[in-house]
């Protein structure tokens, strides 16, 4: 692990030096988060949500384990415990509009990541297994997400769990049995609340043992940077302690602001009202949307109206959707160019910001609006062109650009001029 | 043979000239059981998930449709799912037999869907085929869509006066449910 300049862990006194002999967690901590961990010395605070998201599961934890203190997953009194919880628990409300605003938190942060990860290409080797370990973690957290919104029992409750496993549905054969399965009934009831709150609570900690793989992973290369290029000796690199506790420190200073922000005065900003009203199996919403961080897949879901061959439009929007996500198993051998940073790659920046985020924010607004033109057309538009970026302009832009001349190395970039980095004798294409 | 009678190991003892050895059979045996035992763990916690018995005996559902006029329908339960009744006007009766089934995205006639004798009584599952939201056009004043059946309001389904599917995205029409007239008033769903 680590570059070998990193600073060796060394015992002071008799209880560290015994610790250190018998269960070495101080030298883990010490080389995975302390000073015996080099970093680029170059990291913006695009970096910081990685931190930010191990902070907002650790929210989720600690809140959910209090709520499910006071809560009964039972279709008859779930509503009731829920405003019980509200009304009723000691400092109950903040707990629950803690848990419930820290969902989007962390939706918010790890899409930051994500994003983080997709202009820098912090996908590319030799830091695959962070990226396919981290699509795991998403795929772990809508899921979760997804089982936890169900819990409160009111009607946005409901009708999610119902359309979200109808979706099942759509496979051809085994679908409605499969649904059935999954239910354990023929419509959500009893049987499905009370696995919904089961793996509610285990998925959590599945998604933390997930991430020590991911943070496992990701101590083997080192974090990327901004420039993309490799750290090639001591003076491109900073201990993380102090300094990048202190940088993640002033940025879990912001989030936590933005954070109770929300909590303490716009609680229920990012909710639905239907869902105030106990769930009703007999009256479907007007509108039913799912949260705000699934628009853009439910958008996918929706974008599909005809059939096409022999698949039903149904399963066609199914396979859109799980194959949005999917798609990103595949990106490192998607994506061949050899830099890494989208600074230097002025063609695919073109593509980045006026292809793939409009396309994002297109699906996003459509996801959340009714299933009308032209909404419709928009979100055919815009998932024409997630896939295509992904699939084909990705490829292609790859093998055709010319990037622009990389600094020689971090030190450089930080402290060198820009005439040096520019005219760059030095500049290396790869690496 | 001597010598290496000689130097035996438990692990090479029961050597043959083919290769097979008596501990073989062990090893298979012991995979075997294992694997036959891990199948043993994993059908109950699998099938713990299916729909329990309680959940299954709900299942069947008497209505009394003596009542409904026509041109009005009634939301019954059937399976925690609700179950539109609808006894059809004269006028919807013409209009669903005026359409061809095979023209359909899935073809059936109004007989297909009814009882014989009963052309009139429509029984259908209030769940949408497209992903379950149950349309509109049951209760009076509701949207019945364009084909002046049921509408479904969360994608925008349309389904005729036979409960058919004619526009928007859910591949099949309104299930109808196993159900029989047990008396000239009363069905059995299920």
């Amino acid at each position: 692990m680590s570059f070998p300049w990193a600073k060796e862990y060394a015992p002071t006194n008799g209880v560290t030096k015994f610790l250190d002999e018998k269960l070495p967690l101080p030298r883990l901590v010490y080389n995975a988060v302390g000073a015996g961990y080099p970093v680029p010395r170059n990291l913006s605070y695009f970096w910081n949500f990685g931190v930010l998201a191990g902070f907002f599961l650790v929210v989720q934890i600690v809140t959910g384990v209090v709520l499910a203190m006071h809560y009964a997953a039972n279709a008859q009194v779930a509503f009731a415990t829920t405003e019980h919880i509200m009304r009723d628990v000691n400092w109950g409300w903040m707990m629950r509009y803690a848990h419930a605003n820290g969902a989007s938190f962390f939706f918010i942060v790890i899409y930051l990541h994500i994003f983080r990860g997709l202009f820098y290409s912090s996908y590319k080797a030799p830091r695959e297994m962070i990226w396919l370990l981290g699509v795991v973690i998403f795929l772990l957290m809508m899921a979760t997400a997804f089982m936890g919104y169900v819990l409160p029992w009111g009607q946005m409750s409901f009708w999610g769990a119902k359309v979200i496993t109808g979706l099942f549905g759509a496979i051809p054969v085994v679908g409605e049995p499969i649904q059935v399965w999954l239910l354990g009934g023929f419509a959500p009831d009893n049987a499905a609340l009370n696995r919904f709150f089961s793996l509610h609570f285990l998925l959590p900690f599945v998604i933390a043992g997930v991430v020590i793989l991911h943070i496992w992973a990701l101590h083997i290369p080192g974090s990327s940077n901004p420039t993309g290029v490799e750290v090639k000796s001591e003076s491109d690199t900073l201990p993380f302690h102090p300094y990048y506790t202190a940088k993640d420190g002033f940025g879990l200073g912001i989030a936590l602001l933005l954070f109770f922000t929300m909590v303490f005065f716009l609680p229920n900003a990012l909710g639905h009202p239907d869902n105030y009203i106990e769930a009703n199996p007999l009256s479907t919403p007007a509108h039913i949307v799912p949260e705000w961080y699934f628009w853009p897949f439910y958008a996918i879901l929706r974008a599909f109206t005809v059939d096409f061959l022999f698949f039903p439009a149904k399963l066609l929007g199914v396979i859109a959707m799980f194959g949005s996500i999917l798609v990103w198993f595949i990106l490192p051998w998607l994506d061949k160019s050899p830099v890494r940073s989208g600074h230097y790659r002025p063609l695919f920046r073109k593509f980045f910001w006026f292809g793939l985020i409009p396309a994002m924010v297109v699906l996003f607004i459509c996801g959340g609006a009714p299933a009308e033109e032209p909404y419709v057309m928009l979100s055919q538009i815009a998932t024409a062109y997630y896939f295509l970026h992904f699939l084909v302009i990705l490829p292609i832009v790859g093998q055709i650009e010319k990037s622009e001349p990389l600094p020689y190395s971090i030190t450089e970039a930080v402290l060198g001029s820009d005439k040096k980095a520019v005219l760059g004798e030095n500049t290396t294409p790869a690496v | 043979m001597a010598d290496t009678a000689a130097t035996a190991t438990p692990e090479t003892a029961g050597d043959t000239a083919d290769g097979i050895r008596r501990r073989d059979f062990l090893d298979i045996a012991a995979v075997s059981a294992a694997g036959i035992g891990g199948l043993a763990v994993v059908y109950p916690l699998v099938t713990q998930m299916a729909p329990s018995k309680d959940v299954l005996a709900a299942s069947s559902t008497e209505v009394d449709v003596s009542a409904i006029e026509p041109g009005q329908a009634i939301k019954a339960v059937f399976r925690k799912q609700p179950l539109f009744i609808r006894r059809l006007t004269p006028a919807e009766v013409a209009a669903a037999n005026a359409t061809p089934a095979r023209s359909l995205r899935d073809p059936a006639s109004l007989a297909d869907r009814t009882k014989e004798g009963h052309e009139d009584m429509l029984v259908t599952m209030g769940v949408c085929t497209h992903l379950g939201c149950v349309p509109l056009g049951a209760a009076e004043g509701e949207v019945k869509g364009e084909f002046g059946g049921y509408f479904c309001p969360c994608h925008g389904s349309h389904y005729d006066t036979a409960g058919r599917i004619r526009k928007g995205p859910a591949p099949t029409n309104l299930e109808v449910p196993e159900y029989e007239f047990t008396s000239d008033t009363v069905i059995q769903v299920g």
